[in-house]
């Protein structure tokens, strides 16, 4: 009782634009703005469950990705940065590159 | 360790790493192939035996309802967790909790507007979870997030009496345990532990499902309240101080 479905236009579209989205969130290095970012990525795997017939995940995904997830990212990158300006601090991690 | 032999490792890695990716894609079933017989025994048994035509929300609420009492309780001990890492440890500031963060009036109203729109739609998605797609879950995030939009428009003092823990805490209590006592008041009956209780109603009614709707409702009461102390926690801890270092 297998069924196999073949992808349709409008599945391809939101696949492509899931991939699309999902490089977006990576290439986004300042982490305030990768929060709407990821917010907006969020919007299209939204769209992406509606289109696989899928919605009451979609509706997890909808408060999760959208609501719940960028509130507590948001909290915890004010506290991080404790009312400091929003300039980029450089990487510890680039200090030890030279060291054996 | 210098960058030559950290790109030497990193090539390594990365070719075991694509080698072992490539050999699963290639054996990763067709799109749409569905092999587990599950989902089509659920499809086939959920509307005739427990008269929900949300097949999920009776998946979720009764046939594996013991996965979600746990489900559950891993909410309720994240969000405790929480609560006993950040609750009391920076005094409160009634100066810092009216701090105004937003000086537009008509983002205000459309936020005024909102917040009552999200907790109703959030209402809505708990008590239809079983007839229509939404559930405890997804119902109660929306009525925690449209209670916390009162922060984002207004102040923390706005959103304060929304989150309060001396109701909070009960509810969330209340919610966590309500699911437990359903599933003993079957045990008490002389049934298995969650045994649907009632008679599975009218077909596509919120009359439908038995202890669906109680163990739904029990869901929707934790998570928003577990959400709503989040929040609050959350904000205050971390957020609101911020008014002190901003002005």
């Amino acid at each position: 009782m297998t069924l196999i479905a073949t992808i349709v236009p409008l599945q391809a579209t939101v696949f492509g634009l899931v991939a699309l989205g999902a490089a977006a969130v990576v290439l986004t290095r300042d982490p305030l703005r990768q929060i709407v970012v990821s917010g907006l990525y969020g919007l299209i795997l939204v769209a992406t469950f509606v289109v696989l017939q899928a919605p009451d995940v979609a509706l997890s995904m909808l408060v999760v990705s959208t609501v719940a997830y960028p509130l507590v990212v948001l909290a915890a990158i004010a506290r991080v940065r404790g009312g400091k300006s929003e300039q980029h601090e450089p990487e510890p991690d680039r200090e030890e590159a030279g060291s054996p | 360790m210098t960058r030559r032999t950290r790109i030497v490792i990193f090539a390594a890695a990365g070719l075991g790493l694509g080698a072992l990716l490539g050999w699963s894609l290639a054996g990763i079933p067709h799109f749409g192939d569905y092999r587990g017989p599950y989902g089509y025994i659920l499809n086939r048994i959920v509307v005739p035996e427990r008269h929900t035509t949300n097949v999920v929300g009776a998946t979720v609420f009764d046939v594996r309802g013991f996965d979600t009492m746990g489900e559950e309780f891993i909410l309720f001990a994240a969000v405790m967790g929480v609560v006993l890492l950040l609750r009391g440890t920076s005094p409160r500031s009634e100066a810092d909790e009216a701090v105004e963060w937003v000086g537009s009036d008509a983002l205000r109203v459309v936020a005024t507007l909102t917040v009552g729109a999200a907790v109703l739609v959030g209402l809505w998605l708990v008590a239809f979870g079983y007839v229509t797609p939404g559930g405890g879950f997804q119902g109660g995030v929306a009525v925690a997030s449209g209670a916390a939009l009162l922060y984002f428009a207004f102040t923390m003092r706005s959103f304060r009496p929304f989150a309060d823990e001396q109701l909070m805490d009960p509810l969330e209590a209340t919610g966590a345990g309500a699911f437990v006592v359903v599933g003993l008041a079957a045990l008490v009956s002389g049934m298995h532990f969650l045994h649907n209780l009632f008679g599975p109603g009218t077909t596509g009614t919120l009359r439908s499902g038995g202890s669906i709707a109680l163990v739904n409702w029990a869901v929707g009461l934790e998570v928003a309240a577990a959400l709503l102390t989040l929040y609050s926690l959350f904000l205050r801890e971390y957020v609101v101080p911020l008014a002190r270092s901003r002005t």
